[in-house]
């Protein structure tokens, strides 16, 4: 008994030490990664790198087009998303809660969760691109981009007006109001924390999708601002991918210049997202 | 009002459909030139050359060998860290390192894709004499490394879903820590755990950017994880990103090769879901 209850012992202080390893191992990758960009691509970021044209010659190149090519994409896609993510998630969850519509949805948002990103970029390019007729456009990118975020916002709704007490409901009713009152001016002011902090982990994803925008036509080489939804584009993403399959140490550096901008961004939203989902918890909570 | 919101729920069910249907419509095309017994069982895939064969297996294998890699690394390291965090780690470590990991998942892909090349493969060269420049190790341990994350977040919320009262027990039985964390906690939340692991199979299937990028553009039948390889993924970027017209059996093709990856992480994805339902009331 005692040696079964010593070998227990040992397995328990060695599972701890692998486990320590592992963590550390994980945590030490992310370090590595974000070293080993800054180390490579610091030096790089400065304002003529944000503001220039593509170029052949790398120390001339900027990513002012894909810059601004992102931010057209950002637009319309959330545009296009936004309202109809929320408005399907509030109708899951306040209107067609516990039909078999409602429980269907769900199987099939679970489902196109998991799809992988590069299959929306084939529907992309053949419902948008060329059935519809988009074209390389920025209009076809981000409506492509605005399916495959819509789970996303569509989720994190339900989640956020599950969140709101039902008490608040019955009040409202109780006052008089109809139930899209109720919905439009009690559930979702309610839940406004949690939706918003979908929308932003949202856009962190749409920021850094590239598979995607490859398969419906984003140019690598766009020199050029886009002026309106019909344009051709490019988009960071894209541009960091061009870069980083060069064999050129020049263009490997842009890449992770590059790289240091877009993750400034994912951070950011992240952050924002996290600190915001923090607050809005406690709040709910009491 | 509540009309348009209807119709709004409807889109991701037409979304759902509209894959399946582009997808079936040109494949169904692609089968009228291509015989479905070669696609299927064919070790040659060279739709871009003069000689065109159509065999799928070498991307197949491209595509499981890299999933292969990134999950011998993830779902140990995955589960053992969500073990650790839930089970012996001070709150305060777990409240500090959980968020970190999630911010291994917040990475866009090309990150990375650049990692693996840049960073990893050369790395791994200094150890390895004969790795090649493109090779599907990097690669696949750098896709493991991002869905670490996904394994330890929602193992973790399983072991946490247990009843404190299966561990109370299990202490008051005179278990130590590993006893109660492999022989109760972990057999208690295995449904959880076995659907973090497929869904990061899932994920890692499906894939694109990392390999595009460091696992290179040869489809070639092996499970030598030293050499390159070209996985479902990257065939369709890479025929994306060439002048292939639009009316060839070349663009076809990607239809093909996406709905044979749509096949596995449809599969996956509804066998997670099923899990979930079937287990996540045995405790309630």
């Amino acid at each position: 008994m005692s040696r079964k209850r010593s070998t227990a012992k040992i397995k328990d202080k060695l599972f701890k030490l692998v486990a320590i390893a592992f963590t550390t191992i994980a945590l030490l990758s992310l370090v590595l990664l974000i070293g080993d960009i800054l180390i490579k691509g610091f030096a790089r970021v400065n304002w003529s790198f944000l503001v220039n044209l593509p170029s052949r010659h790398a120390d001339q190149a900027g990513i002012y087009t894909a810059l601004a090519g992102m931010v057209s994409l950002l637009v319309f896609t959330m545009i296009t998303a936004i309202p109809i993510g929320i408005l399907s998630g509030i109708y899951l969850e306040e209107y067609g809660k516990d039909s078999w519509f409602a429980r269907f949805v769900e199987v099939n948002i679970s489902n196109l969760a998991g799809v992988p990103s590069v299959i929306y970029g084939i529907l992309g390019l053949q419902l948008f691109v060329r059935t519809t007729g988009l074209g390389n456009s920025i209009l076809a990118g981000s409506l492509t981009l605005a399916l495959l975020i819509m789970p996303i916002i569509i989720v994190s709704t339900r989640e956020a007006v599950k969140a709101v007490p039902d008490s608040l409901r019955q009040g409202s009713l109780a006052l008089g109001a109809t139930k899209w009152q109720t919905v439009y001016k009690v559930v979702l002011p309610a839940s406004f924390g949690g939706i918003l902090t979908g929308i932003i982990l949202s856009t962190s994803r749409a920021i850094g999708e590239t598979a995607p925008l490859i398969v419906v036509g984003a140019l690598a080489y766009v020199p050029f601002i886009p002026e309106g939804p019909m344009d051709q584009y490019t988009s960071l993403p894209i541009q960091i991918y061009n870069w980083t399959t060069r064999p050129q140490a020049d263009f490997v550096t842009n890449a992770a210049a590059g790289i240091i901008v877009m993750l400034v961004f994912t951070f950011l939203l992240n952050a924002v997202a996290i600190t915001l989902r923090n607050r809005w918890y406690k709040k709910v909570k009491i | 009002m509540q009309g348009v919101m209807f119709m709004c729920s409807l889109l991701s069910i037409v979304t759902t459909v509209g894959i399946i249907i582009v997808l079936l419509a040109d494949t169904w095309r692609f089968f009228g030139e291509v015989s479905i017994v070669e696609f299927i069982t064919g070790t040659t895939w060279t739709p871009l050359f003069e000689n065109k064969q159509f065999g799928i297996l070498p991307l197949l294998s491209g595509t499981l060998l890299t999933t292969g890699i990134a999950c011998l690394l993830a779902v140990p390291v995955g589960i053992t860290i969500a073990v650790y965090l839930n089970e012996y780690a001070s709150p305060k470590f777990t409240a500090v390192v959980k968020p970190i990991l999630e911010v291994l998942a917040a990475v866009p892909t090309v990150v990375y894709g650049f990692f693996a090349l840049q960073f990893v493969t050369p790395l791994l060269q200094q150890f390895i004499p004969g790795l090649a420049g493109f090779n599907a190790l990097s690669p696949g341990l750098v896709m493991g490394l991002m869905i670490i994350p996904y394994i330890t977040s929602l193992s973790e919320d399983a072991l946490r879903a247990v009843p404190n009262s299966l561990r109370e027990a299990s202490y008051g039985l005179g278990a130590n820590r590993f006893q109660t964390a492999f022989k109760v906690l972990v057999p208690a939340a295995s449904s959880g755990i076995v659907v973090s692991v497929i869904l990061a199979i899932s994920r890692a299937l499906g894939e694109t950017m990392i390999v595009a990028i460091a696992a290179g553009q040869e489809p070639r039948l092996t499970f030598n994880p030293l050499h390159a390889v070209e996985t479902i993924t990257t065939y369709i970027v890479q025929v994306s990103m060439g002048d292939v017209p639009q009316d060839s059996i070349e663009y076809r093709s990607i239809f093909a090769a996406g709905i044979t990856l749509f096949v596995f992480t449809f599969l996956l994805n509804n066998l997670s879901f099923w899990i979930r339902k079937k287990y996540q009331q045995r405790y309630e």
